[in-house]
């Protein structure tokens, strides 16, 4: 286990490596900051000097090596745009974002695990066939579209919460959090609802086809014949045995989650990395794009990680061996 | 008083493409301590009627008609509660195919545990040393480290040994084993079959053994029942049917065993195919492909009783013993 996580980690010093050239290349491909950073009455010795200060002068493979020792000790680079360094921009903003994502993600499995249950235990019932019409909603509308109807609905319509920003936030364990004042919950809401609407389709189907799949087998025969409760041959022998698929495909779709984050941080002025992308983007903000980048690639390799070792904790089968 | 008497059992699934008679008429009995072999094809209803007597038939099954008394007390119309407390307790079952039965992501510890607390409100650390014990008892090597391990860490032998162990938990009054040997090689079989057979006559429990095999069930069982398309056709004694089997069916069942062969000799077929339970003939199932079958066959034949023996048929083969 110790072999097999350690030899995870250099080859995903490998994979971040290989992902800094891909961005790097592609950012350099996007155009000239300059154009966009330099008022376009500046002299042509105001713009020279920019060019040199930005490093901009340099030839291509200069610059990524400037970029990637720097990135070595510590270094993204500083912000064209905030003349702050780009990775402590990141970090200021990535717990905003990651507070969304791990709410929705919660939303996702609390809802989406019981729903998937009844639904699989009772199918073809008109229960059954409610929840599996109210995923395809969740699959099939956009995210964007699906944020802007709960903003009608919610905010311009009912008048229950807050539209857009992140409200008050307090502290909770030394996390700076929205969860721990009423103001920065009810701001939570209707983001992290948005975030969460695929996922928990997701995630009922999965449970659901789960369930599905495995009552019928002998194990589940056999327990019944043991004389066990029908409680807990679900909440043991079924769930344990479908939580194997659900958190193969959550795992991978978190990633995700923070991806689609740029979305709804967008629809409801979300303050989180999200936001930061789209708009460093617009203004071409090379180093906090590659920045954002390497974190949002570093964060799915530690989720790859995590997910496998939650593998060897539910499937006694799959033992995390160092295979060649 | 008999451990279990079944009277007139009717087990009927109801699907789109009619309604299928797995099990239609079946009387049987099973004594304290007695061995029952019930003996027929696939699809002959043997295992549907081991899961009425546990109220296990899933949907779109259920028992229509019919007595399932288990100590003079009936069963059919049980509520789920009632049964389940029965399930495990007092009536264990034993699975065809022991890769199957455990759930592969639970320990052995955890299944075993968790039979033994839902019938009896013990502490775990009793569970664990009852665990211990039924595992010593079905023969498994150092129980104390194996209930640790999950059930991919054992051979398919092993694994049914612990399936008996966890039948064996609550010392139940009945067993339904369910063609438990089948999926075993034939040295583990005949181990298995051993352990059984010992441990069924130490514990005074009765036994309903479920098998093709006509072999397994002539070295076993007490009283032997032959099953063909839902029906019980004969039954007795195992050494009045096998000495003498007077039902065509059982006779071509026993022609069809290869160590009643001599060697070189084609081994014999019963020609045809059971019937389909959902569109079966009238008056007898087995007419269509019996060797002595004539035009009385299409009307129902009636049970005949002489002494421990049983059939139904029109032909009986007294001087046809092979």
């Amino acid at each position: 286990m110790t072999v097999f996580i350690i030899r995870r980690i250099l080859q995903s010093l490998g994979v971040l490596l290989a992902t800094s050239v891909i961005v790097f290349l592609g950012v350099y491909a996007i155009g000239n900051p300059i154009d966009i950073l330099i008022p376009s009455d500046a002299t042509q010795a105001e713009r020279q000097a920019a060019i040199v200060a930005l490093g901009l002068d340099r030839s291509l493979p200069e610059q990524y090596w400037m970029f990637l020792s720097n990135a070595l000790q510590g270094d993204f680079g500083r912000s064209f745009v905030f003349n702050q360094p780009a990775i402590g921009l990141i970090f200021a903003r990535l717990p905003a974002t990651l507070e969304l994502a791990f709410l929705a993600l919660a939303i996702a499995l609390v809802l989406g695990i019981p729903l998937g249950l009844i639904a699989g235990l009772k199918p073809r019932s008109i229960t059954d066939e409610t929840i599996m019409t109210g995923s395809i909603l969740g699959f099939s509308l956009p995210n964007f579209w699906q944020g802007m109807m709960l903003i009608m609905i919610f905010s311009v319509g009912l008048g229950w919460l807050p539209a857009s920003g992140r409200g008050d936030t307090g502290q909770i364990l030394g996390i700076t959090t929205s969860l721990a004042t009423w103001d920065g919950v009810t701001h939570l809401i209707l983001p992290a609802v948005n975030l969460a609407l695929f996922q928990l389709a997701l995630v009922i189907r999965l449970t659901r086809t789960g369930v599905r799949e495995t009552m019928p087998l002998d194990f589940i025969k056999f327990a019944r014949a043991k004389g066990l409760s029908e409680r807990r041959i679900v909440l043991v022998h079924v769930l344990k045995n479908i939580m194997i698929p659900v958190v193969t495909v959550v795992g991978m779709e978190f990633g995700s989650v923070i991806a689609f984050a740029v979305v709804t941080e967008t629809i409801f002025a979300w303050p989180g990395i999200g936001k930061l992308l789209i708009d460093s983007i617009m203004v071409l903000d090379r180093p906090v794009v590659v920045s954002y980048l390497l974190v949002v690639v570093a964060m799915f390799i530690l989720i790859n990680l995590l997910v496998d070792i939650v593998y060897s904790l539910l499937d006694p089968r799959i033992r995390l061996r160092d295979a060649q | 008083m008999t451990t279990l008497t079944i009277e007139n059992l009717s087990t009927q699934f109801f699907s789109d493409a009619g309604i299928a008679k797995a099990v239609d008429g079946v009387s049987l009995s099973v004594g304290r301590g007695e061995i029952l072999g019930l003996v027929g094809e696939s699809g002959s209803g043997k295992s549907i009627t081991g899961f009425s007597i546990l109220g296990l038939v899933d949907p779109p099954g259920r028992i229509t008609d019919g007595r399932i008394l288990f100590q003079g007390e009936d069963l059919v119309g049980r509520s789920e509660r009632e049964m389940r407390a029965i399930r495990g307790k007092k009536i264990a079952m034993i699975f065809q195919d022991p890769m199957m039965t455990l759930n592969p992501v639970l320990s052995i510890e955890t299944q075993m545990v968790e039979t033994v607390r839902a019938h009896d409100k013990v502490d775990k650390a009793e569970a664990r040393r009852r665990a211990i014990e039924a595992l010593g008892l079905v023969g498994i090597p150092s129980p104390e480290e194996r209930l640790a391990a999950y059930p991919h860490q054992f051979s398919g032998g092993m694994r049914q040994r612990v399936a008996i162990a966890i039948a064996l938990l609550h010392r139940p009054d009945l067993i339904i084993a369910d063609e438990p040997t089948t999926a075993l090689d034939v040295t583990i079989q005949s181990q298995i079959l051993f352990e059984i057979q010992k441990l069924s006559q130490s514990f005074g429990m009765s036994l309903i053994w479920i098998s093709h095999d006509l072999g397994v069930v002539a070295g076993l069982a007490d009283k032997i029942a032959v099953m063909y398309a839902g029906r019980i056709v004969e039954s007795g004694s195992v050494d009045t049917v096998l000495d003498n089997p007077v039902h065509p069916y059982t006779i071509g069942l026993m022609r069809s065993v290869p160590a009643n062969l001599e060697r070189g000799e084609p081994l014999a077929t019963i020609p045809g195919m059971a019937p389909s339970p959902v569109n079966r003939p009238s008056g007898c199932p087995f007419r269509l492909r019996c060797f002595a079958a004539t035009e009385i066959c299409a009307s129902e034949p009636a049970e005949t009783i002489a002494g421990d023996h049983a059939w139904r048929c029109f032909h009986p083969q007294a001087e046809a013993a092979p």
